[in-house]
């Protein structure tokens, strides 16, 4: 076959005809045309919009005493809400941050001391981790304990010992008035 | 694929069909006059009994699913229901739970059986790669099997096995979330699982196909290891193999209705009859029994591994975790590349023959590592560390000694044929 088509060549580099140049360009449309039937069809497996629309909690802080936690819903997740004591403030800024395997210091992670909001999931694989009730296990840093895989966090929410990479994330929030968020 | 010149059957209306569609022609051929290794023990059974649970899974699963709600509502009400008000619902559901547990023991056999007698080697390097994707769809439909009844089990083991998505660098986070369809694990969840674990099933059904294709080319192994010459080295298949199959089936068929009828909840997880709380995990998660080696492999690495005395980490604790864990079957893939050893049966290679086994036993103790907590003790030893020494030699097994052996191992000598090796 090649050798009957007497096809110019497209340019003048060896072997390249323009059955070629048709057949990559062929090619590279059927490609693009696969990818972007396959991408909606991925996509749609993305939260949907109503999914999305529940993204925001508000919670009312005033019933809580210090010391106390409470765990409120956002977006499927536990969030923990902790106010701390003085002596779990000053154990949290006590720490020599340089020292931290995620290196952040309680000052980045509340935004007034005594309130600290955390996304109440470890950071390993997942996990709901223990010690918002005092009588529940906090770990060897008074903070949380995650009882899957024995990771340790502090009582600003730092991961301290365990498998866990980092620190329990802190979710987006305003505070709508003094004893009121917004979480998301 | 039966075409070309057809022998005529006797029966008029069996030859009007054969003539039109030769399926008596290929059944015959394929399972009738199939000539097959004479010298076949019981090992040769689980690839029929795998098919038996293949089918038993489908039957009770699809049965299962007119009765079952894919709704975080209504999941865990709906399985309930099927239990106590579905005329024999109890004994579909048992059949079916304790099916995926016989399924996986059956298909362990059969894996077994092929690192034993060589089956991967030359020339069915294709067969028992089709058998390790069977293998990974198999794992893949169990795991989400596990989710549909929504209990805590099910919800924290997805929970737990969906992060490990998150391991991977910069685009870990969205997969996991493109897989949960939301910010945790929820309903869009339940849903998709439920249509995959429908689907999966008649993908395995379709590579099924293929591995007995592949392995009605190059024909059966056999216990010496050695190729078929003379008609005097095999049997057909049937009556001889259809007998000696229906017969291992039916003692395999015994011990699992034992199981449904008289310890049906013995291989699950208690902690699976309490519905699903996104607030509480459990206190001890474990998978279902036939993950907790794997399991126990992702929770071997506990470590960073980075660049010596400096704080860069390149592969953190998790990440190494979640790749030792793929690692292990991946490995699997490239066995027949490993294991380039010209005889096939570990009959006639005593070394082979040893480490294999204590790889079995190795492989039955991360078993048992990935059961116990992550702080268990053995005396003042951790248990993971354990854990880490066996993963070891898992991993040395295959890319160590296997090659290792393939070099120095010199082997006893083979008999000259089947026909011969069963005479003495
Ligand atoms: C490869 C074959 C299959 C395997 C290994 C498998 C495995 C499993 C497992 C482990 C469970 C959880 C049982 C429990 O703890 O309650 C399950 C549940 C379920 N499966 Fe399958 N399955 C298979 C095929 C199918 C098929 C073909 C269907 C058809 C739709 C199906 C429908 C269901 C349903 C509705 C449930 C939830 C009810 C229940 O939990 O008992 N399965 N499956
Ligand atoms: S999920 Fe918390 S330690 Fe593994």
């Amino acid at each position: 076959m090649a050798t009957k088509t007497k096809t110019p060549k497209s340019n003048g580099k060896k072997g390249e005809t323009r059955r070629d140049f048709l057949q990559l360009t062929a090619g590279a449309f059927g490609a693009v045309g696969a990818a972007s039937v396959a991408w909606p069809l991925i996509n749609s497996l993305n939260p949907a919009k109503d999914t999305l629309a529940l993204a925001t909690t508000e919670v009312d802080l005033s019933p809580l005493l210090v010391g106390q936690s409470i765990t409120v819903m956002w977006r499927g997740k536990p969030v923990f809400i902790r106010r701390r004591s003085e002596k779990e403030i000053e154990e949290a800024r006590d720490v020599d941050v340089a020292a931290l395997s995620d290196k952040q210091t309680d000052e980045d992670r509340v935004q007034k001391p005594e309130w600290l909001v955390l996304v109440g999931i470890c950071t390993h694989l997942g996990c709901v981790p223990t010690g918002q009730k005092s009588t529940e296990p906090r770990g060897e840093y008074g903070g949380w304990f995650c009882p899957c895989h024995g990771s340790h966090y502090d009582t600003s929410g730092r991961i301290r010992k365990g498998p866990a990479p980092k620190n329990l994330a802190v979710p987006d929030y305003v505070f709508t008035s003094d004893t009121a968020i917004k979480i998301g | 694929m039966a075409s070309g010149p057809r022998e005529k059957f006797d029966n008029p209306t069996i030859e009007w069909i054969d003539s039109r569609l030769p399926i008596f022609t290929m059944l015959n051929k394929e399972y009738g006059v199939f000539p097959t290794p004479k010298n076949f023990n019981y090992f040769w059974n689980f690839g029929a009994i795998a098919m038996f649970m293949l089918i038993t899974m489908i039957v009770s699963g699809i049965i299962l699913a007119m009765s079952y709600t894919a709704h975080v509502d209504y999941a865990f009400d709906s399985v309930e229901r099927i239990m106590r008000d579905v005329n024999s619902g109890w004994l579909i559901r048992y059949i079916h739970m304790n099916g995926a547990s016989f399924f996986f023991i059956a298909v362990f056999i059969h894996m077994f059986r092929s690192l034993y007698y060589g089956s991967y080697k030359q020339p069915r390097e294709i067969l028992w790669i089709l058998g390790v994707v069977i293998f990974l769809l198999m794992m893949a439909t169990a795991f989400m099997g596990y989710v549909l009844p929504w209990g805590q089990m099910s919800y924290w083991g997805a929970t737990v096995i969906t992060n490990l998505f998150s391991a991977i660098p910069f685009v870990g986070e969205s997969i996991v979330t493109l897989l949960w369809g939301g910010f945790s694990v929820d309903n869009p969840t339940l849903n998709r699982f439920f249509a995959l674990h429908y689907l999966m099933p008649f993908l395995i059904c379709a590579v099924v196909f293929l591995h007995v294709w592949a392995l009605h080319v190059t024909g059966s192994n056999n216990p010496a290891g050695i190729e078929p010459k003379t008609k005097k080295d095999t049997l057909p298949f049937h009556p001889y193999y259809t007998m000696k199959d229906t017969f291992g089936l039916l003692v395999f068929i015994t011990i699992y209705a034992f199981f449904v009828f008289y310890a049906p909840d013995y291989l699950g997880h208690p902690d699976n009859y309490i519905p699903a709380d996104p607030l509480v995990t459990p206190a001890h998660i474990v998978p279902e029994w036939y993950f907790l080696p794997f399991y126990a492999m992702l929770r071997a690495i506990t470590f960073d591994i980075g660049i010596p005395f400096t704080d860069i980490t390149i592969i953190s604790a998790k990440l190494g975790g979640v790749i030792t864990m793929f690692g292990s079957i991946a490995l699997l893939f490239v066995l027949p590349w490993l294991d380039t050893h010209p005889i096939r049966s570990a009959r006639y290679r005593p070394l082979f023959k040893t480490f294999l086994l204590i790889f079995v036993v190795n492989f039955v103790f991360l078993g048992y590592v990935g059961s116990q907590g992550a702080d268990a003790m053995v005396g003042p030893i951790p248990l993971s560390l354990l854990g880490l020494l066996a993963t070891g030699y898992y991993y040395g097994f295959f890319l160590a000694i296997l090659p290792w052996l393939s070099k120095f191992e010199k082997g006893r000598d083979l008999p000259p044929s089947i026909h011969e090796s069963v005479l003495d």
